[in-house]
This record gives C-alpha cells, sequence and structure tokens, in this order.
C-alpha cells in the first residue's frame, strides 16, 4: 500500500510537466502582452523592451519555459509582475481561505448529501423522497451566483443573521497559524473568533456546497437503493438488528464507495465553483485573485495557481483511491494495477 | 407443536394488481423435525419463510393467518419484538452464499454481531463462541480463517459460516431456504450432512425449503409441496415417494434425474409454465398443465383435503364423491 501511495506520488511529475507546458502554452498564445498593462498605456516603447527583456519575455518560448520549470522544481515559481512579491507567497496569502470555503463545503454537501440521499433511499417515493430529490433538482440547477446573492438578500439582508461578505471581523482576526481561520483560532483560545469566522463562512459555504450536496444525495440514493436490494442486507434483517443497524452499518457502508467517488470529484470541482462564490462573497481566497491575475496577464501567479490545483487534483484522486482500499476489502492495489 | 402456521396469506400489492404469492397456506413443525417444501421457482416457497420471520419488504405484506411459534403469534408482533426471535430462536440461511454475507466485513464480525445481538456476551467471549461455532460447521483453522472476508473463500465455505452464524445463538428453528442450490454437487451433499448433524447436535427443527426432490428425500421427515402460493400436496417423505397423489407432485417425481437411468431418453419434464401470479387460470390453479385436468378442474378451485394424515388439493381424490382417497 505504501508504496502504491509512493508510486502514485511520484506519478504527479509528469502530470504536473505536462499541465504547465499547457498553461505555459495558454498564456503567452492567447494572453495580451503584459508589458503595457503592468507598465500603464503610455509606457515607452523602449521602457517596454527593458521590461520584456527583464522578465525574460524575449528568450524564445521553449527557453522561457525551461528557465520556468528548472526554477519551479528548485521552488521558485517567479514572482509576480505587479506585486513583485514572489508567487509562492502570493498563493500561499489567500491559498487557505480558499481551502478553508472548500473543505467546509464539501463537509456540508457530503453530510446532507448522504443523509438526503439515504433517507430519500429508505422512504422511497415517498413525501420525504420527493422532498429530498427536488431539494437537489433545485441544487443542480440553480447557478451558484444566483444562489448566492438569494443568501445574502435573504440571511443578511432580510434577517440580518450572517454576514455576507469577507472572511472575519478584522478585529478579531487570530493569529495566522495555519492560515484557516477556524484553526487559528481554537489553537489560539479565541472562541470569539471562532465563531465569527464560522459566521462568515456560513452563507458562501452554503452557496458551493449546494450543488455538490445535490449530486451527492443523488448518488447516495441510488447506490443506497441498490444495495437495500442486496441479498446480505437480508441476512442482516434475519439476524434481528435494529433497522437503524441494517441501514447505517450494512447498506450505507457498503454503498459508500460510489459516494465517495463522487465527493472526490466534487471536491475538485468545488475548487472551480469558488471562483464564483468568492466573488459574490467578497471571499479573500485565490479564485477571485487569479481571474484578476488572468485578466492581467501575470504569467508566473496564473503558472504556480495551475500548478497547485493539478497537484490538488491528483492527491484528491489519490486519496479517494486509498480510502477505497478502506472501504472495500477486495480492492487490493498491486504493483501491477498501478 | 413447535411453530403452527394457520391459514397465512401474504400478498404483494402491485400497481397491476395485487399478487397473493402465499395463500391459504397451514402447516405444523415438531421439535426437531426436517420439514421441506417443494416447488418450481415462483410457487412462494421463498416467500412462506420470509412471513414467518417478518421480513416480507413493502409493497408485500402478510394479510392473514396466524404464525403460532411456541404458541406466540409472531404476525402480531412489532417489528422490535420480531427481531429479539430472529436470529435467535428463529435463524435463516440462504440461497446464495456468494452475496448472503457482507462483503466487507470480516466473517467473525458478521457471526459476532449476530451473537452481541442476542446474548449477553463481551466481545472477547462472542469471538470465542464465533472461532468455536466456525470450528462446530467444519472450517478448518477457524480462529485464522475467522479474520477472512467473505471473497476469500469458497461458496460451500460461506455456506458454512452461513449455518455457524445462523446457529450461533442455538435456534429452535433454522429456516434453510435453497441451501445447497448454488452450489456444486458434492459440496452439496456436504452441506446437507452438516444440517443434519447440526439439526442432531442441536436438536432444533428445520424448515428445508428447495426446489430439488433428491434433497428431500435425502433430509426431509416430511414434505410440503407448493404451487402457485398454495400447499397441493403433504406427506411424510416415504408416503410421498411412494404413493405421490397430486399430478403436479407426480411429475416433479418423474423429472429427478435418476443416477442409474442409463438410456437416453429425455428427462420428464412437466409441460407449459407456472402461470403469471397475475393471471391465474380460473379454478385448479394447475389446470392449465395438467395431464388429467377435468371440466370441473377448470371452474373450481379444490380444497386441500386430508386422509390418514396424506393432505392433497385435487379433484381427483375428492372425498366427497370417493368417501376414501383413491387414485381414479
Ligand atoms: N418483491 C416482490 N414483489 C412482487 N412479487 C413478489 C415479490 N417477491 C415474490 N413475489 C411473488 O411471489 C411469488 C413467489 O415467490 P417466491 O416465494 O420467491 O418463490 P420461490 O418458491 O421460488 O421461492 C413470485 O412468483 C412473485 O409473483
Ligand atoms: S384438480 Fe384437476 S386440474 Fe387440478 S391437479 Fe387435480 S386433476 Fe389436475
Ligand atoms: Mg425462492
Amino acid at each position: 500500500m505504501l508504496k502504491y501511495i509512493f508510486k502514485r506520488i511520484l506519478m504527479l511529475i509528469p502530470v504536473l510537466i505536462g499541465v504547465s507546458i499547457i498553461v505555459f502554452l495558454i498564456m503567452r498564445v492567447f494572453s495580451p502582452d503584459p508589458a503595457p498593462i503592468v507598465l500603464g498605456q503610455h509606457a515607452t516603447q523602449e521602457a517596454v523592451e527593458v521590461w520584456r527583456q527583464a522578465n525574460g519575455l524575449n528568450d524564445p518560448i521553449y527557453l522561457q519555459y525551461f528557465n520556468y520549470i528548472t526554477g519551479a522544481l528548485t521552488g521558485d515559481l517567479g514572482t509576480s509582475y505587479y506585486t513583485k512579491m514572489p508567487v509562492a507567497k502570493e498563493i500561499f496569502a489567500r491559498f487557505p481561505a480558499t481551502i478553508e470555503l472548500a473543505l467546509v463545503a464539501i463537509m456540508l454537501a457530503s453530510f446532507f448529501g448522504i443523509l438526503i440521499g439515504v433517507i430519500s433511499a429508505v422512504k422511497k417515493n415517498s413525501i420525504f423522497d420527493n422532498a429530498g430529490m427536488f431539494i437537489a433538482l433545485i441544487g443542480v440547477s440553480m447557478p451558484i451566483f444566483w444562489l448566492g446573492i438569494l443568501l445574502i438578500i435573504f440571511f443578511s439582508g432580510t434577517l440580518h443573521w450572517l454576514p455576507s461578505s469577507g472572511r472575519i471581523d478584522p478585529m478579531l482576526q487570530p493569529l495566522d497559524i495555519t492560515g484557516f481561520y477556524l484553526i487559528d483560532s481554537l489553537m489560539t483560545n479565541n472562541i470569539d473568533a471562532f465563531k465569527d469566522a464560522f459566521r462568515h463562512l456560513v452563507l458562501p459555504a452554503s452557496a458551493l456546497a449546494m450543488y455538490s450536496m445535490a449530486i451527492i444525495a443523488r448518488m447516495t440514493r441510488s447506490s443506497m437503493l441498490e444495495t437495500l436490494q442486496q441479498d446480505f442486507i437480508r441476512t442482516a434483517r434475519a439476524k434481528g438488528i435494529s433497522e437503524g443497524r441494517v441501514i447505517i452499518r450494512h447498506a450505507l457502508r457498503n454503498g459508500l464507495i460510489p459516494i465517495v467517488t463522487v465527493i472526490g470529484l466534487q471536491l475538485g470541482s468545488l475548487l472551480g465553483g469558488a471562483v464564483l462564490t468568492e466573488t459574490v462573497f467578497s471571499w479573500p481566497g485565490i479564485g477571485a485573485y487569479t481571474v484578476a491575475c488572468i485578466l492581467k496577464s501575470d504569467f508566473p501567479v496564473v503558472q504556480g495557481v495551475v500548478l497547485l490545483i493539478a497537484s490538488i487534483f491528483v492527491l484528491v484522486n489519490l486519496i479517494v483511491d486509498v480510502i477505497y482500499a478502506f472501504l472495500d476489502p477486495r480492492i487490493k492495489y498491486s504493483k501491477k494495477e498501478v | 407443536m413447535l411453530l403452527e402456521v394457520k391459514n397465512l396469506r401474504t400478498e404483494f400489492k402491485l400497481k397491476r394488481g395485487t399478487v397473493r404469492a402465499v395463500d391459504d397456506v397451514s402447516f405444523t413443525i415438531d421439535k426437531g423435525e426436517i420439514l421441506a417444501i417443494v416447488g418450481e421457482s415462483g410457487s412462494g416457497k421463498s416467500v412462506t419463510s420470509l412471513s414467518l420471520m417478518g421480513l416480507i419488504q413493502k409493497p408485500g405484506g402478510v394479510a392473514g393467518g396466524e404464525i403460532l411459534f411456541k404458541s406466540q403469534d409472531l404476525s402480531k408482533l412489532s417489528q422490535k419484538e420480531l427481531q429479539e426471535i430472529r436470529g435467535n430462536k428463529i435463524s435463516m440461511i440462504f440461497q446464495e452464499p456468494m452475496t448472503s454475507l457482507n462483503p466487507v466485513w470480516r466473517i467473525k464480525d458478521q457471526i459476532m454481531e449476530n451473537i452481541m445481538t442476542h446474548m449477553k456476551m463481551s466481545k472477547k467471549e462472542a469471538l470465542a463462541r464465533t472461532v468455536e461455532m466456525l470450528d462446530t460447521v467444519g472450517i478448518p483453522s477457524p480462529a485464522e480463517r475467522a479474520n477472512d472476508y467473505p471473497h476469500q473463500m469458497s461458496g460451500g465455505m460461506r455456506q458454512r459460516v452461513m449455518t455457524a452464524m445462523a446457529l450461533s445463538c442455538e435456534p429452535d428453528l433454522l429456516i434453510a431456504d435453497e441451501p445447497t442450490t448454488a452450489l456444486d454437487v458434492t459440496i452439496q451433499a456436504q452441506i446437507l450432512e452438516l444440517l443434519y448433524q447440526m439439526r442432531e447436535k442441536f436438536n432444533m427443527a428445520v424448515l428445508l425449503i428447495t426446489h430439488d426432490l433428491g434433497v428431500v428425500y435425502e433430509a426431509a421427515d416430511r414434505v410440503i409441496v407448493m404451487y402457485c402460493g398454495k400447499i397441493v400436496e403433504e406427506a411424510d417423505v416415504k408416503t410421498l415417494f411412494e404413493q405421490p397423489q397430486h399430478p403436479y407432485t407426480v411429475g416433479l417425481l418423474q423429472s429427478i434425474p435418476q443416477i442409474d437411468n442409463e438410456s437416453d431418453e429425455h428427462l420428464f419434464m412437466i409441460k407449459g409454465m407456472v402461470p403469471n401470479p397475475l393471471h391465474m387460470p380460473p379454478g385448479c390453479s394447475f389446470s392449465d398443465r395438467c395431464d388429467r385436468c377435468m371440466e370441473r378442474c377448470t371452474k373450481e378451485m379444490p380444497e386441500l383435503q386430508e386422509i390418514n394424515g396424506h393432505k392433497v388439493r385435487c379433484f381427483l381424490y375428492d372425498k366427497a364423491e370417493e368417501g376414501e382417497l383413491s387414485a381414479k
């Protein structure tokens, strides 16, 4: 198993090289020249040339890539054209906000998705099932920004229950340890900060979670309907154990395998949805920032973000595979299958 | 009397109509007795056994009758009360050993779950009992095999595990629904032998469900023949095999493959097919396949009549006309 995990991590390298080549080319072919944007419209021709020379943009493209990738392999992702700060620093200043949002969203989506799915399957064709699947239908059809705006209007505007933007009240900002405010505030025993960070998270995380929750609920329902028909469920009932135990310990435990796949896929797509959510809720994360950098042709930052996201995708996939092996004893990752 | 089933009726309410899968079925099982139910697929054997356990799932349900187990009517009990009986006083093994065990649990956990649900035992004691039961049903090196997952075992071994689990709380009644159907012939014989031994060892009654009369002959004391949800004949094994009366039973007996019959005569088959439960023939349910069908058979349903402990549901043996059971 460890060997398998190690091999999969090694496989990250070709993936990252491929992804980096693609994003490198796309940025240089389709993005406007960054020089006039950085220097302003009225910059002189010489100034533009000097800037391009200084940032290596006059080199042949393969040389540019070579320089970039050798730097990246040693941990140097370059500096932002605008802030002149190292890209890694720029990213890690914003990344925890996005990850925190995405993780809370996937937890919400998984919990409520599985709950709704299980109830719908167990009470098939009942009013609970219909209500659950109606919620799921809304979840898959409602655009995220629209849902976000509705949530803001209702819960912040009308009811004044929850804040509509930002991560935390600046007065309460906890000491930066991990960058995850929920964790940092707990580590520093700052309960007020925890509550405030949580209150700020509720709306954007709910908006972001809705679609995934709907997908997870549908998957859970169909997976549970299938497992509940299996012979071993009848065996479990014949043992005289309670119906709740039959449903959770036997049916859900078996139905979980496809559900975990969907959760893994959704975690990936949440990072995409985060861009919109961050914009609607003024969430200081990486999504909205990256969009701005794409528009400004800030090549090094965009490349860095894409590499990071690609790595996360691969790692999430790996984690899902490892969870499989725990969930299903019939799965064995041998060397051959790698 | 351990179990007395009276006029059991189980129905499935489908959109296209109501299927009466078990219709007015009555029988008894004594302590330590092996009662077999035979019949073609779809005759209501499994539904009968699941009805006893209160395990019929929606849209089905027991629609009438009594299930007196040690004089307690199981059909009146709540699911909670039934849970105390299932796996404890009455337990069950099923046809598909490949799929009847939970694939993601070690077999010891599955057996221990049964034990700990019904017996006040610590984990350690339950594990010890699990290993003991695996040993009893003939699993070699039971302490190690207890850690296996079902997919690591053969079909025969899994059926032994199912048996160990079913017997782990020493039930008074074991319901075995086609326990050998999915197995190779040699393994079939071993599992039947095992059931026989276990019956002796634990002095329990067995309700043995099968479509295979060969199995019945090997193992059972008494036999019920079911067709389309109804009992059509009931007798002790010897009588049934020597003097079958219902044309359906006669047909079933003729279709048993004979090992000593080396001619390449075609195996006898009852003509036609089991009728669609939503479109039963009027009168006797067997009338559309019966060689001896009479005019009356297509109009009325014969009653189950008993003479000297031999019961049969057929107008050929109508007491009212003959006064005595005898073939015409
Ligand atoms: N879940 C179900 N839904 C609808 N009808 C069913 C269901 N289970 C059984 N039946 C009906 O009951 C009849 C008897 O089934 P069963 O008891 O499984 O037969 P067998 O004798 O082969 O065990 C079937 O032919 C079918 O019409
Ligand atoms: S009642 Fe008539 S149709 Fe039915 S089994 Fe007897 S002879 Fe055949
Ligand atoms: Mg059956």
